[in-house]
């Protein structure tokens, strides 16, 4: 045993080396608060960090965003058109930066993981100086980003994430969503359906799962059954299944006549056209015509389903083909610089970071509790979704929901959906008590 | 057990090993990998990989589940901070004994068989945990979003001791120094150290030679009326011990635990890490970790502005030509570069970086030797 | 009853994949001793070879139109595809049949592919560790997906099957049962057919041909064989390239079930190799048993009435069969001796 003595004095010694360590480090995060909040910019430049899907299942998405950060960057220091800022009803943002200062951005990969997401975004606030983070193109990674935002005392500005919780039961006073939820989701699509299909109807879900999923098929199911619809059954298929085939057969002789995916990405492009190979679009139950209905859109994912989304109705937060002023001017700087049209990733991202800019601009500081309360209540319009409130109780953005349906006619591979209704936001607008969750306070990071 | 001393090599080794690790911050500084996040991966990730090593490196026995140790770690350190205690040390001891308790149920299934049967082995029960936790296990996991703390979480010693965190998301600390920032790095250095200490010890005990004896053949042991399970099974629930640690320091230094961390791709990574390092190795799978985390971080980070300004003393078009090359292997093309260094170095290296290491030292030493040394195999070299 | 024959047709469907993805990777392991992580990225190839032909049939002809705008204000480009404008009818039906056309094309692709592999990169980790060559094959798997990644994106591509494929056979009414209870879509029962073929033209190959039987001989003792005289590397290269050619052809017809993306072969990889195993190593016939086995319990555990039972038990079933069969069986279902075992 004589060696054990040797190495117990050698642990001792490094420990102490160590603890004379640990003295070193807390001073330098101390350094933090005398600057008043984490990443403070002090020369003539700020920082912001884009967080999306460089790899993986959302690749394709996080591309987009990543393509409307810089297009929104370039507006923001002046350069280009000017996209959304000429349409923006706040008039703060004059295209030389923000508060003055260049903007500049650091980019990272959240591999649409929880932890690469959190790694790269704790990357840019350690190491980059990034005062702001926003992107992500899921809920869990929102979620999970959102948190360490609010830990580190920076600012967080979600991309795309739907499920309610990011705004309700995880919300947390430093995350911002303009982005809809599957609440909304179900409010709107509740009548379109109505009309569309009747009161009579019995309905399918398949749903992904994890909570992204329950959560879509709660709001769904909360508001057909309230209309009259019945549920049938509810199956949760694995998320990343591949083939759904066996989810679908059953559906064939169950008497229902409605069949709702509670799917996104992938899974989304797979379960629909597998349902359609089955032949459930033309399929006649109860002397109905059966029905498909996929809750949340995307454009880019209904490339990937083909054919199959044709008639499909659905919701999204926001479509190239809209006419208003805002919409128009970012399709068309959009367009211009990358030669096809914006996706809703693509848009919610650009105009986050123009609100962001903007709060700032307003607060005259880049300070998250005071860039936050800049955007909390704040009423704007001219972003492509009409009169919009950020609202102070839950940092979620009430504004008007698209209803829409795979198009019969495609004029290209972008004209994939029309929009069938503009669901006002009067009627999507729920008590936020509802969601559960708690702000709780700014952190700035002190 | 240990009845050596320890012989010199291995005390300069330690020693060298315990500098590196304690000037981490600035010594990979100028490679932009000095801050703390990215140093914390690092450590934890070389514990990770050290673990797998002692099973892996020294028996053999290829397991393609150890992520589910990794995760049970993560997920039993942020039990014990929601409901006892936001000191790290209590979640380390849950951590270390949930890893090493899931270890002995699994080892102890999947050791009956070997070669590629116990791999899937291993590869199925990480799975279906990592299916259960993404899904039915949802009350216990908190699912795809993964465990977070919560003002509510009961916290009942520090409650106990009077210690009320306020509004306020409290971050883990360690009688008052925070397992944030380089606090945190250091922590899991010194953890990282003792795991090294203790990887070495075990390399150079009877007990070390008897599983690589497993590993050479494994018959011959069995004939000599040696029962070899209880030794696999020892070495198996190690190295989940140093998983669940790895794991519970992930949840220490950032209070989050999310399922991904038991899916194969995870599992895969350390595996990929061992051999990338090289396998049986002391010092090769610590190496193999800073590697592949170094490139996911770092090398996702490049865009093309980052690109413009690396190569600004170049005329426009070449600057622009050598910006649309080497975009491919940066940003979101960082998993090719990873694909293809995996490539090269196995191809051109097969010890793994470590064989790169002694080979820049045998040459060195040549150098310093006037040219004159035949390659005499460098006996001192304390990694085989 | 016909809810259970349902679930037999998906399992039978879901289990031609299995067992041809495996049937290749069981072949490698077999006769050149390798575990191949590439296995699942050259299922992707074969379907992208299905994608690049058809993206070569409708190669366009752009022209500008000045007259018309898109939506970001530039002129609109009008495309028209070369080969319809060529062809026109029959350019039509050549591209609606372009999935099962695309496997004249992925045949020898594939087979170039996996000799130019076989030549140029796994040869040299024969006598490699085990480990080595999941570092090197696993590093290749990357490499050829970011590649495809490059040309074609990382969105899903729709690729539909032929439409006189599309629709639904009814199934049941020759089996006795109500018409329209038991209908299936055309292209997967093909598909299950297909799968067939490629199975019993493998094992007919390598069970009747010479050339097979020196591959069987030097799957249970290579040293021998070498002693023979026999070249049996140059064997094995074909041995590999046709592997590739039937991972690949499993990737081709698969494309109208599942939109191929750049990441479709890792999804595949995990359970290729799991049913490679519970098939046991180093036997044809157990990867192709495993294969429709994995398939269609995997179908049953989906049905509401079991999960209602074990809930989430669809998600985990294939693993637990795992264990349960190599707990029982200690070598998979027909396993040979001392394959792999190290």
């Amino acid at each position: 045993m004589s060696d054990f003595k040797i190495s117990r004095r050698g642990i001792l010694r490094g420990t102490a080396m160590v603890g004379a360590g640990l003295a070193m480090p807390t001073i330098l995060t101390r350094r933090a608060w005398a600057a008043g909040y984490v990443n403070e910019p002090t020369g003539g430049t700020v920082t912001l960090g884009f967080n999306v899907p460089q790899t993986g299942a959302y690749a394709e998405e996080g591309a987009d965003e990543l393509r409307a950060y810089q297009l929104a960057v370039e507006h923001l220091n002046g350069e280009g058109d000017g996209g959304m800022l000429g349409t923006f009803s706040s008039k703060a943002l004059k295209g030389n930066g923000i508060n003055g200062k260049k903007v500049q951005f650091v980019t990272g990969d959240t591999q649409t993981k929880s932890d690469a997401a959190r790694a790269s975004a704790k990357r840019m606030i350690e190491k980059d100086g990034a005062v702001m983070i926003t992107g992500g193109s899921s809920s869990g990674v929102a979620v999970a980003v959102q948190g360490l935002c609010q830990d580190a005392g920076v600012i967080f500005m979600a991309g795309l994430t739907h499920s309610n919780d990011t705004t309700g039961k995880d919300k947390r006073a430093n995350g911002f969503r303009h982005f809809f939820n599957t609440e909304m989701t179900g409010a709107a699509l509740g009548p379109v359906l109505k009309n569309a299909y009747g009161t009579d109807r019995k309905a399918y879900h398949l749903t992904a799962d994890y909570t992204w999923g329950w959560s879509q098929e709660d709001s769904i199911k909360k508001y057909t059954e309230s209309m009259g619809w019945e549920t049938v059954a509810a199956v949760r298929t694995p998320l990343g299944a591949g083939d759904f085939s066996q989810y679908i057969t059953p559906v064939l002789n169950s008497g229902a006549d409605v069949l709702v995916l509670n799917h996104y990405g992938r899974d989304m492009v797979n379960s629909l056209t597998q349902a359609v190979q089955f032949g459930l679009k033309d399929k006649q139950v109860n002397g109905k015509e059966f029905a498909i209905v996929v809750p949340l859109y995307s454009r880019l994912m209904a490339q990937g389903a083909g054919d199959a989304v044709k008639g499909i109705l659905g919701s999204t937060n926001w479509h190239w083909s809209l006419q208003d002023e805002g919409s128009q001017a970012f399709v068309k700087s959009f367009g211009q610089k990358y030669g096809f049209p914006p996706s809703q990733a693509a848009h919610t991202c650009y105009v986050q970071t123009l609100l962001y800019a903007d709060a700032c601009q307003r607060a005259g500081t880049f300070m998250p509790s005071e860039v936050g309360k800049a955007l909390e209540g704040f009423d704007f319009d001219g972003l492509g979704n009409g009169p919009t409130l950020y609202r102070a109780a839950d940092h979620q953005c009430f504004k008007d929901v698209l209803v829409v349906r795979g198009k019969e006619n495609p004029t290209s591979k972008f004209d994939l959906l029309e929009v069938v209704e503009v669901t006002p936001r009067a009627q999507i607008e729920y008590d936020p008590a509802m969601l559960g969750g708690e702000l709780g306070p700014y952190n700035n990071g002190a | 057990m240990g009845n050596q001393a320890m012989n010199k090599s291995d005390l300069i080794l330690l020693g060298a090993f315990v500098l590196v690790v304690l000037f981490a911050p600035q010594l990979f500084a100028p490679i932009g990998a000095g801050y703390p996040d990215l140093l914390q991966k690092f450590a934890i990730y070389g514990i990770f990989a050290l673990g797998f090593n002692i099973l892996f490196g020294l028996t053999g026995y290829l397991s393609f589940g150890h992520a589910a140790f990794l995760g049970v770690g993560s997920y039993s350190a942020v039990w014990c901070f929601k409901l006892l205690s936001m000191n790290p040390l209590p979640a380390l001891v849950f951590a270390i004994l949930f890893g090493g308790l899931f270890a002995a149920a699994i080892g102890f299934i999947s050791l009956r068989r070997t070669g590629i049967y116990f791999s899937i082995l291993t590869l199925a029960f990480a799975q279906m945990s990592y299916n259960l936790a993404y899904s039915v296990l949802t009350p216990i996991t908190n699912g795809e979003t993964g465990l977070q703390l919560a003002q509510s979480d009961p916290r009942l010693i520090d409650m106990m001791f009077g210690r009320d965190y306020g509004a306020v998301l409290p971050p883990s600390d360690l009688f008052g120094i925070e397992m944030t920032g380089y606090s945190g790095y250091y922590f899991c250095a010194v953890l990282l150290i003792v795991c090294f200490f203790l990887s070495l010890r075990i390399f150079r005990s009877p007990f070390g030679l008897m599983l690589r004896g497993l590993k050479s053949n494994q018959n011959r042991m069995a004939y000599t009326g040696l029962n070899i399970r209880p030794y696999a099974l020892s070495a198996f629930i190690i190295s989940g011990m140093y998983a669940g640690l790895a794991g519970g320091l992930l949840a220490i230094t950032d209070p989050l635990a999310g399922a991904e961390r038991m899916q194969w791709t995870a599992s895969g990574e350390v595996v990929l890490m061992t051999i990338l390092g090289g396998a049986g190795t002391l010092l090769g799978p610590v190496i193999g970790a800073t590697f592949i985390k170094y490139f996911e971080n770092i090398f996702s980070a490049f865009n093309d502005g980052i690109l413009n300004q690396v190569f600004d003393f170049l005329p426009d078009t070449a600057r622009e030509i050598m910006v649309s090359i080497s975009s491919l292997f940066v940003g979101e093309g960082w998993n090719l570069t990873l694909g293809a260094l995996f490539m090269l170095i196995v191809i051109f290296l097969p010890g793994g970086l470590i064989e790169g290491v002694k080979r820049i030292r045998t040459s060195v030493g040549k150098l310093f030797r006037g040219g004159g040394g035949d390659g005499k195999s460098p006996k001192s070299a304390p990694a085989e | 009853m016909d809810a259970i024959l349902l679930q037999i047709l998906n399992g039978l469907d879901k289990g031609g994949a299995y067992a041809l993805i495996a049937l290749g990777l069981t072949i490698i392991f077999g006769t050149l001793g390798v575990v191949n992580f590439a296995h699942g990225a050259l299922f992707m190839l074969g379907a992208f070879c299905a994608v690049a032909f058809k993206a070569l049939l409708t190669m366009q002809k752009i022209s500008i139109d000045p007259t018309q705008m898109t939506a970001w204000g530039t002129p609109m480009e009008i495309r028209v595809p070369y080969v319809e404008a060529w062809f026109g009818d029959f350019g039509a039906t050549l591209l609606d049949y372009s999935v099962p056309l695309s496997i004249l094309i992925a045949i020898p692709v594939m087979l170039l592919l996996g000799i130019v592999m076989e030549r140029g990169l796994i040869r040299f980790f024969y006598r490699r560790p085990h480990a080595d060559q999941i570092l090197v094959t696993f590093g290749l798997a990357i490499v050829l997906q970011e590649i495809i990644r490059s040309f074609f994106g990382a969105n899903p591509i729709p690729l539909p099957a032929p439409e006189a494929a599309m629709g639904m056979i009814d199934f049941g009414a020759a089996l006795g049962f109500d018409a329209g209870s038991v209908v299936y879509p055309a292209w997967r029962l093909l598909y299950f057919l297909f799968s067939l073929a490629i199975v019993g033209a493998v094992l007919a190959f390598l069970q009747f041909t010479s050339f097979g039987m020196v591959v069987r001989a030097g799957m249970a003792d290579r040293e021998t064989v070498g002693l023979l005289g026999i070249d049996i590397d140059r064997r094995f290269t074909i041995v590999f390239g046709l592997a590739a050619v039937v991972a690949g052809l499993a990737g081709v017809m698969y494309t109208p079930i599942l939109s191929p993306d750049y990441h479709m072969g890792m999804d595949f990889l995990v359970l290729s190799f799991v049913v490679v195993v519970v098939g046991g190593m180093g036997s044809l016939s157990g990867a192709v048993v495993a294969g429709f086995t994995l398939g269609i319990l995997q179908s049953f555990a989906s049905m509401n009435e079991v999960k209602a039972i074990f809930p989430g038990i669809d998600q985990i079933i294939i693993y637990l069969i795992a264990v349960g069969i190599l707990l029982v069986r200690p070598r998979g279902l027909m396993g040979r001796k001392g394959v792999m075992e190290h």
